[in-house]
């Protein structure tokens, strides 16, 4: 197996990519949890003018008749107006794409935005819906029955790590 | 002996039928639930779309429209259809018995029953009866128990007072008639209040209450002293003058909440009433509307948990 | 019809015995023991290798539904209950519909009981009309029916003038009085024992004093009229003290608990269960544990089974409006031999409790073993269990807390009158 890529030189790299799109306007809003951590580490990177927002998508899963309630639903927080928004919509891992699905449909309830773009640190593949990342750190190979998640050190240092799937 | 037919056997909640019985873990999950669920109201958009599909029945033996409409509200907040039942004692008694009323409901694809009852225990008799997938939130049941209400109450006091193993809390009033009491004291307890105190007169503290983890005063300023919280019951109209109160006038004298009383409990202490209130009996006018009062924000909070409640009993399990 | 029964374990609670020997019956009595039995010619002999024969069940209370709620229960269900669980004699409480306060009535309950041959009933009458509680009942006229004593069943006596003088009048003849000892206003709306898990559950309770105090009434009254008085279902320690004092006193006291109350307590409430209504409602551990003890010092003279058919629709309600009351008379025997093997009592005294000592009560000859005492038997395997499911109960009550519990003590077969009314392998 290959050894995963620096999460760090990812970060930097995907900063570099989406400056020269951005507009005015656009705000940033990361996906808990390491998606949330990414969108930090951008914000500041971006030098963004309005305060990052963050979105937990536990109420808008379409998995909870199968699984329920996630444990630990932290609070969606978008400190800013939706309406006529440029987004720029931060997550660690792309993978099924129905968490960015749900992520879209959450969005909407609290506006209509103009544009929404999509930035991952990776991207496994393995897509189940028609979702795509318009700006990504690396593509990933990951075996079945194992997770891709970032990590955040105490020292605030980001890395990519495997886990198997219990 | 029967299983704690609340939790199903993976320890998810699968009912809710009383805060007695529920592991703390538990009580914990459903406050932090209901925060984010906080956030969901505060938003343009109030819905999420978690029980869409899904029906809830409220099913009021009792009659209800405060706690009735704050189900209805969360049940819509959460893209669920809700039908509201009110069966009046009368029809009851006409012959319908109470076991014959859910099925004929459970065969119109109910989801959840949100029950309020007369009947002490009337809500497990329910939950012993309906199919797997579906699910009974206790709205009160006689003297019993309140969940809901004591989770809100729950809430309101960790919102405002953060760490429930330094608090002194007073709940004053019938408790001998009062499930909202009764569900309070098992959540505050199993939460690890320390001082857990009800206030009243003999004829309406109930016996071998202290088992339940509190202390009891006679006197209400002995008993306000110190603390961090006041509860105050609703006394009902029938209790009001009989055999267990003289009036309504004597008991507000000594019962009642009053500012000068206020002054006894922690400055910053804050003031809670289930509602609805009645004036000038349990609780004066310049409290009830004053800075220590939360009764405002209870019933805000009380949408929330109940949001919360309904939507960790009705989601599958792995 | 002659009977033999041989290789038996005879127990007899009244002398002490317990030991094998053999017995034999002739016109419905008991003729012979042991070796002159062994040599009886018999028309039929029953071998009861590895089996108990003591003297039947004697149960003073059972309600057989008949007159008025047959839809609960029948008299021919209730006595085929009643001999598959060894009982002989049994005494019926007089709130039937209408009440046993005619003695047209009690006339015709004996003779339905006496045409199916099984167990011996003995009506208990109404101690007034309809046990209203405003005019006495024709006691002397109802005792030549065929009652045995006087009672006012569940519904208690306000009126205590009136109590007074029912005693007095009951007493000119020398009849008994059976009384419930519940003070009425402090019982009302009760449905549960005044106590912690009452208080938990929001069910309202019924305080011990409810009983003391009617104890105290009743005591007093017997003092004042010296008429006798039998005490039924105590439920509390406090009352088990206060016979006792009264009986040390040498008041004409009896008293009896329901055989359901010496193994349960508050806590099997549980979460609701209506198989736990019962009146008077099951108290704390204590209590229990005191009316256990009384059983076995003897200040409790009796056990019964307080036989209450009720139907699945009045127990599948919310606690307080669940009916009161638990099918008893096939788990009487079982449930007494649980209670004696928990508090090792040997096995004679045990059965003196549902034998003999009720006999004394009741005034019969019957719940003996010897020459000339009546041929009611009870023949039993004290070691096979018995699962009591709805489909094994004979009576149409099938609700008890027991339901789906294995006991010991399987029936084999039941005597009355040297017949056998009930057999089984």
């Amino acid at each position: 197996m290959n050894a995963l890529p620096d999460a760090e030189r990812l970060c930097a790299q995907l900063a570099d990519a989406i400056r020269p799109q951005l507009r005015p306007d656009t705000a940033i809003i990361g996906l808990y949890t390491g998606g949330v951590w990414l969108a930090e580490r951008l914000h500041a990177l971006l030098g963004i003018g309005e305060p990052l927002g963050t979105l937990d998508i536990a109420f808008y899963r379409d998995d909870y008749h199968q699984q329920g309630l996630a444990r630990d639903p932290k609070r969606s927080k978008i400190p800013f107006s939706i309406e006529g928004r440029d987004l720029l919509l931060v997550d660690d891992v792309l993978y099924t794409g129905r968490t960015v699905r749900a992520a879209m449909n959450e969005l909407f309830d609290y506006g209509r935005p103009a544009r929404i773009l999509l930035a991952v640190l990776a991207d496994r593949g393995g897509r189940q819906l028609p979702i795509c990342a318009q700006y990504c750190g690396a593509h990933v190979e990951v075996p079945a029955g194992v997770r891709l998640r970032l990590r955040r050190d105490e020292d605030g240092r980001l890395s990519l790590q495997l886990e198997h799937a219990k | 002996m029967q299983n704690n037919p609340q939790l199903n056997k993976n320890g998810e909640l699968q009912h809710l039928l009383s805060i007695d019985g529920l592991p703390r873990e538990v009580i914990e999950r459903v406050l932090s639930t209901a925060d984010s669920f906080v956030g969901v109201t505060e938003r343009e958009v109030k819905k999420v779309p978690l029980l869409r599909g899904k029906s809830v029945f409220n099913l009021f033996f009792e009659p209800s429209t405060r706690t009735r409409t704050t189900f209805e509200i969360a049940a819509k907040r959460l893209s669920a259809d809700v039908i509201n039942l009110n069966i009046a004692v009368s029809s009851q008694s006409k012959g319908e018995s109470l076991l014959d009323t859910v099925a004929n409901l459970s065969a119109m694809q109910a989801d959840i029953f949100v029950v309020r009852h007369a009947s002490s225990g009337a809500p497990y008799l329910i939950a012993r009866h309906v199919k797997p997938h579906e699910h009974v939130i206790n709205a009160g049941d006689g003297r019993h128990a309140h969940p809901t209400q004591g989770l809100l109450d729950l809430y309101t006091l960790r919102h405002y007072k953060k760490d429930f193993t330094r608090l002194t809390v007073a709940i004053v009033g019938d408790v001998l008639h009062s499930r909202v009491a009764r569900s309070l004291i098992h959540g505050l307890t199993t939460l690890g209040t320390p001082e857990v105190r009800v206030i009243g007169p003999q004829t309406l503290i109930p016996e071998g209450v202290e088992a339940l983890g509190v202390h009891v005063y006679r006197n209400m300023r002995e008993g306000l002293r110190g603390c961090d919280a006041v509860v105050m019951l609703r006394l009902q109209n029938e209790r009001m003058r009989g055999a267990l109160l003289p009036s309504a006038q004597e008991f507000f004298k000594h019962y009642g909440l009053t500012a000068d009383k206020l002054a006894l409990a922690a400055p910053d202490a804050i003031v809670m009433h289930p509602g609805p209130m009645n004036r000038g009996v349990e609780i004066d006018s310049s409290v009830a509307d004053g800075p220590h009062s939360v009764i405002l924000p209870q019933v805000t909070f009380g949408i929330a948990v109940r949001m919360a409640v309904m939507s960790m009993v009705a989601g599958g399990s792995a | 019809m002659t009977l033999r029964i041989t290789n038996a374990r005879l127990i007899d609670p009244a002398s002490g015995r317990d030991a094998a020997g053999d017995l034999f019956i002739e016109r419905g009595r008991i003729a012979a023991l042991d070796g002159d039995a062994r040599a009886a010619r018999a028309e039929r002999t029953l071998d009861a290798a590895g089996l108990v024969v003591a003297p039947g069940l004697i149960d003073l209370a059972a309600r057989l539904r008949e007159p008025g709620e047959e839809y609960k229960a029948t008299l021919e269900s209730e006595m085929e209950a009643a001999v598959a669980g060894g009982v002989t004699s049994l005494a019926c409480p007089p709130d039937t519909d209408p009440p046993l306060d005619e003695p047209g009535l009690v006339d015709m309950l004996r003779r339905r009981a006496r045409a199916l041959a099984r167990a011996r009933l003995y009506p208990v009458g109404a101690l007034t009309v309809k046990l209203q509680g405003d005019t006495l009942t024709e006691m002397a006229e109802l005792a030549e029916s065929g009652c045995i004593a006087f009672s006012q069943a569940n519904v208690a006596l306000q009126d205590t003038q009136m109590l007074w003088r029912a005693l007095q009048y009951a007493g000119s003849f020398g009849f008994s009085v059976w009384l419930r000892p519940a003070e009425p206003w402090l019982s009302r709306g009760g449905v549960a024992h005044d106590g912690e898990v009452a208080t938990r559950l929001g069910l309202p309770g019924i305080p011990i004093f409810a009983e003391t105090i009617a104890i105290g009434t009743i005591l007093e009254l017997v003092r004042a009229t010296g008429t006798r008085v039998h005490l039924c279902r105590l439920s509390s320690e406090s009352g088990v003290t206060m016979v006792r004092a009264a009986k040390r006193e040498g008041l004409p006291v009896s008293c009896d608990v329901g055989v359901h109350h010496l193994h349960l307590c508050d806590i099997d409430l549980g979460y609701f269960d209506a198989q736990c209504r019962l009146d008077p409602p099951l108290r704390a551990r204590r209590d229990r544990d005191a009316l256990s003890e009384g059983v076995a010092d003897g200040t409790i003279d009796c056990v019964c089974s307080d036989h209450t058919p009720v139907d699945d629709d009045a127990k599948h309600q919310p606690f307080a409006e669940a009916a009161p009351g638990a099918t008893g008379l096939e788990l009487l025997l079982p449930l007494m031999l649980r209670w004696g093997a928990m508090n090792k009592r040997p096995l004679a005294q045990t059965l003196a409790r549902i034998s003999s000592d009720p006999a004394r009560v009741l005034g019969v000859q019957s719940g003996r073993i010897e020459i000339g005492a009546p041929g009611d038997l009870v023949v039993f395997d004290p070691q096979a269990q018995v699962r009591f499911t709805p489909e094994a109960l004979k009576s149409q009550g099938k609700n008890t807390p027991f339901l789906g519990y294995e006991l010991p003590g399987r029936v084999r077969a039941t005597i009355v009158a040297g017949k056998v009314v009930y057999e089984r392998e």
